[in-house]
């Protein structure tokens, strides 16, 4: 089990902001896999975080990770 | 106001406060940036702005902000605050304050330090026009995406 979470517009489109993920895919890549095909979320220009900290695509997941899609961001 | 040198908060920024964290007989200079909520931008007038943030990563990545102006600029001590939920036009949404022994040091490090928040801190605003509202989702925040999500001809 992993947790997901999404910010912004994201959040809004998937109607939550904190998602349980019962299965755990290999790679950071094949997540985003999943959850495009469950939400209809296109993120190929989202970044992801494990555990807080930036992960590419190929990263490995553990369960009990916190994974986080984080549009491009526009703080200041 | 937090103690902490990095920090989000939900509540309005003092500027002396931020800048009191960086001051030290050391430092000769303090160069204190704020950013604020602008009305209009490209004639489209802003009524307010909502922002998000990953609380926890967003204030690591501003003490990793801080440890990179540390390594690049030494002697440089940095201290950021950024703010989030709805602020209204005028309000101040980030300060960061960079205090060093000389004044070019200062400047050039604070000028870094709002870059890269714009690059790797998630912190996310929506704009409420007085016609709608989008998320602006890109690193120089130009871009909005009304569909709500990027678009692919990009």
């Amino acid at each position: 089990m992993i947790r997901l979470l999404f910010f912004a517009h994201l959040g809004e489109q998937v109607g939550e902001r904190q998602v349980t993920w019962p299965h755990v895919p290999d790679t950071v890549g094949k997540l985003k896999e999943e959850v495009e095909a469950r939400y209809g979320l296109p993120l190929d220009r989202v970044m992801t975080a494990v555990n807080e900290e930036y992960a590419r695509d190929d990263a490995p997941l553990q369960p009990g990770d916190t994974v986080a899609f984080i549009p491009p961001v526009s703080g200041g | 106001m937090t103690e902490s040198l990095f920090a989000i908060t939900s509540e309005p920024i003092s500027v002396e406060d931020v800048m009191k964290k960086v001051m030290r007989p050391e430092a000769g200079a303090v160069a204190v940036f704020a950013g604020t909520v602008r009305e209009w931008t490209n004639g489209k007038r802003t009524l307010f702005l909502q922002y998000e943030a990953y609380v926890s990563m967003a204030e690591k990545m501003l003490a990793q902000i801080g440890a990179e102006i540390a390594e690049q600029w030494p002697g440089a001590k940095t201290a950021i605050t950024h703010r989030i939920g709805r602020l209204e036009i005028g309000d101040i949404a980030v300060v960061i304050a960079v205090s060093s022994p000389h004044r070019a040091e200062a400047y050039e490090a604070n000028r870094y330090a709002i870059e890269r928040i714009k690059q790797i801190v998630p912190i996310w605003k929506k704009e409420q026009w007085e016609d709608g509202s989008a998320w602006i989702g890109d690193q120089l925040e130009t871009k909005p995406y009304p569909s709500g999500k990027p678009e692919v001809s990009e």
